[in-house]
């Protein structure tokens, strides 16, 4: 217990904020962040993720609970004296400063020699690559650029922490992918913590230590990516993160942690989720690349009857179609190999998979 | 070996200009227009210039004459004056042989003696009286009853003995410094309004010396300081009311937007002579001032420097406030937060990050203002009384009270290479590409 007391750097606890003294935007917001981990806050619009960075920099009230660094409360610290870093979405690089003075800004707050702040303005340019562009203005770098300015700008500092909002909004997703990879490789090269929000799932999944789903100003699950994919808390987690089968059924029996559920297509058998009623109606989640189509060497053991309804050729996969007879869409993913079969529309077929693969949610 | 293969190919490559050549002859047939092509740009080209020369027609056409035009004939006039050379050539050719010490030849007062006659007869001598009044002040009615007394005198007497009649008439027809204010008067361009018009004049060997009353130059030094504190205080009180209403929320922001509106909408005498019911004597401000027993009379708030600049700082507030908001409005709060995060403190932050930023609003603003109240007229003439006159007061007062438009004219020229000089000297170090105007 002391252990984990020590170790945990960052806490909030039970943190809520209304703007308007009526609603909740954000409802008992708990954490625990260990040091150098990268938290990514994934959630649809609205749901309160920019809220809670806001709350760590400062720049908003908390209107109950605590947010606790090192086991201290900030609440009550000014935000400049919180010593976090921040990179923002629209890069809020100084349009009047060369980009090395944008990188010296925080030093020369700091009141570091001269001679000092060149050196280290000379070495982040170079960790982010950018040892020629040190004479330019913001205003004559590329979107990219600008972005590793920012993230350069916000680590030069050394800050215990460093929270990022949708940093990679503004870029196409080339520049996106090349930028993940460039913030993970400072990450681990450094070893910063990182409170990371984004809209994008596939970004979370790849860049974090954990990710902490939000729906509606509550954590839905915190956990690590691919325990968040394969193991969702609930059913609203199996939905957001990644592509999902809802098959709406009745459960019939639950034993040692397995449920059989009667669906239109047949018998199931499923994992089952936390609060289960041993009755009534439920909804099995499978992700598509785990279904497979009859005839195949993969193990299964659920069977189901389903009707092919059309298949589109993405490039690498395959994203087939099917229905349920009660109408449900059914997606599967095959790779694009010699295994691909062809149906025609209207055709019966049989998806296989593993009980392990699926999960039951009320 | 397969490096040393590429390098031999790439050499190959370099040694053979032919296909790079052909390689271009190929791309320039592509790339050029043939003549259609050309001919087809062209017009393009013509019919958007048409376009762009309709467009701006109306504001040219307006240009010129409400502005060009009216400002050469002001330029000219401040220079041209022929009035004198007009009434008496005959005279001022006469002159010319006159050493400019003692009295002149007998001709020439005979001369001036016919001219004068003419004139009474023509009752064009007023005008020749105020041009020889202003070199040398009680001429006007010298001139004046000269005229009256030749009209009745014969042709034949006043060529017979002009010049005795003439002295007769007036004493100061036998001074020297009368003639010389006659022929001083004589030339058709002159430089002597531009002397006036900066407190100097030409003595009698034609140096340039200070005149005895010293107006001018101290009232232009006055009215840039005035313009000066104005802009200042417009700052100073539009610089916070710009920032908390751009980042105040947009019905907020709207609702102050009316306030500062507000005299835009309502007549400018009206906003003027509200400052008259506020200041005067028996007004607002002083009766409260008695009330509270502050002081036992009222204080002198209006007809001076201090009601001028009061009530210029409430009218011009608008034209600091406008494009200093425009420019905060679109400064993300993301940049401030970015320093503070960083560790400044917010009054640092705002001086090394927004300050800058919101630079190009601010010099907008006080440009604006400093140049819109260099050349205010109506407050001033209103609510300033004697002390607080500007330079655009004394103009009007020579436009229209002493009559004297070339005076004018070169009052008006010297302010206008002023406020020339000034957005000059502002392009040359704030620069007017950091301006913006909304
Ligand atoms: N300054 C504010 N005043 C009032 N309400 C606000 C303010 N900022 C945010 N909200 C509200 O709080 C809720 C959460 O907003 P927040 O910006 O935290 O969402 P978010 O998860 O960051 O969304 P997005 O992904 O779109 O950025 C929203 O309903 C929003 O309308
Ligand atoms: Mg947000």
């Amino acid at each position: 217990m002391n252990d984990v007391e020590t170790e945990t750097f960052l806490r909030f606890d039970n943190v809520k904020k209304s703007y308007d003294q009526k609603n909740l935007v954000v409802k008992g917001f708990d954490m625990q962040v260990k040091e150098g981990e990268f938290i990514t806050l994934l959630g649809p619009s609205g749901s309160g993720k920019t809220t809670v960075l806001m709350m760590l920099a400062g720049f908003e009230s908390v209107t109950s609970g605590d947010i606790v660094i090192r086991g201290k409360s900030i609440n009550k610290t000014a935000p400049n004296k919180r010593n976090i870093g921040m990179v923002f979405q629209n890069y809020a690089l100084f349009p009047h400063m060369s980009v090395a003075e944008n990188l010296a800004y925080p030093l020369s707050v700091r009141k570091m020699p001269k001679a000092k702040i060149k050196e280290r303005v000379a070495h982040y340019l170079s960790l982010v690559e950018l040892s020629e562009f040190g004479n330019r203005r913001p205003g004559q770098l590329s979107g990219g650029q600008k972005q590793r300015v920012a993230l350069a700008r916000a680590m030069i500092f050394e800050p215990m922490l460093i929270l990022m909002d949708e940093p990679l909004g503004a870029l196409d997703k080339n520049l996106r992918e090349q930028m993940q990879f460039e913030i993970t490789r400072l990450h681990k090269k450094l070893g910063f913590t990182v409170i990371y929000v984004t809209h994008d799932q596939t970004e979370a999944l790849s860049m974090s230590s954990r990710i902490a789903v939000f729906n509606d100003g509550v954590v839905q699950q915190c956990a690590p990516p691919s325990e968040l994919y394969e193991r969702p808390i609930n059913a609203f987690v199996a939905d957001f993160i990644g592509e999902n089968n809802f098959i709406p059924g009745k459960i019939t029996s639950v034993r040692d942690g397995k449920a059989t559920v009667h669906t239109d297509g047949g018998d199931v058998v499923t994992q089952v989720s936390e609060g289960l009623p041993a009755s009534g109606s439920c909804r099995v989640s499978i992700r598509p690349e785990k279904l497979f189509i009859h005839p195949t060497t993969h193990a299964h053991d659920n069977a189901l009857k389903v009707r092919f309804t059309t298949r589109i050729y993405v490039g690498d996969f395959i994203r087939y179609y099917f229905a349920l007879p009660d109408g449900t869409d059914i997606i599967v993913k095959v790779l694009n190999d010699l295994s691909a079969p062809e149906f025609e529309e209207g055709e019966e077929a049989q998806l296989l998979w593993l009980a392990t693969d699926c999960i039951a949610f009320a | 070996m397969t490096s040393a293969a590429q390098a031999l190919r790439t050499q190959r490559n370099k040694a053979l200009p032919i296909g790079g050549d052909t390689h271009d002859i190929m791309t320039n047939s592509i790339n050029t227009l043939n003549k259609e092509d050309a001919a087809n740009a062209a017009r393009e080209v013509r019919k958007r210039r048409l376009q762009a020369f309709l467009f701006v027609v109306p504001l040219l056409v307006f240009l010129v004459f409400a502005f060009v035009a009216p400002i050469t004939t002001m330029l000219y006039r401040s220079i041209h004056n022929p009035t004198v050379a007009n009434l008496v050539p005959d005279t001022l050719i006469l002159l010319e042989d006159w050493s400019g010490e003692g009295m002149p030849d007998d001709s020439v007062l005979l001369q001036f003696a016919a001219d004068m006659k003419r004139m009474a007869n023509d009752r064009t001598s007023g005008q020749l009286a105020d041009e020889i009044n202003r070199a040398l002040p009680g001429m006007s009615s010298v001139t004046k009853s000269t005229a009256r007394a030749l009209r009745r005198v014969e042709d034949e007497d006043i060529a017979a003995n002009g010049a005795t009649i003439l002295l007769e008439a007036n004493k100061r027809w036998a001074e020297a410094a009368t003639w010389r204010a006659i022929r001083d008067a004589g030339p058709i361009y002159t430089s002597s309004y531009y002397l006036t018009a900066v407190d100097l004049e030409r003595d009698r060997d034609g140096g340039i010396v200070q005149r005895d009353t010293q107006i001018y130059v101290k009232l232009y030094t006055k009215t840039l300081k005035m313009a000066v504190i104005i802009t200042v205080l417009t700052m100073v009180l539009g610089y916070p009311l710009a920032f908390f209403m751009a980042h105040a929320s947009s019905a907020l922001a709207n609702f102050l937007m009316v306030f500062v509106l507000l005299p835009f909408w309502t007549s400018l005498l009206v906003r003027t002579t509200s400052w008259i019911a506020l200041l005067q004597a028996g007004g607002v401000v002083n009766s409260t001032l008695m009330w509270l027993g502050v002081t036992d009379e009222p204080i002198e708030l209006l007809y001076n420097e201090f009601s001028t600049i009061l009530a210029m700082t409430h009218i011009l507030l608008p034209f600091m406030v406008l494009p200093l908001y425009a420019v905060m409005r679109g400064i993300d709060n993301s940049y401030m937060r970015a320093a503070i995060s960083m560790g400044s403190s917010p009054l640092a932050a705002w001086y090394r990050i927004y300050l800058p930023m919101s630079l190009p609003g601010l010099s907008a603003g006080a440009l604006l203002v400093f140049i819109i109240s260099i050349g205010y007229y109506i407050t001033p003439a209103l609510v300033g009384g004697t002390d607080g006159q500007m330079i655009s007061n004394i103009i009007a007062f020579h436009m229209q009270v002493s009559n004297n438009w070339e005076l004018a004219a070169a009052l008006g020229s010297l302010l206008l290479v002023l406020i020339v000089l000034l957005y000059w000297l502002f392009d040359r170090f704030v620069g007017t590409d950091n301006l913006k105007l909304g």
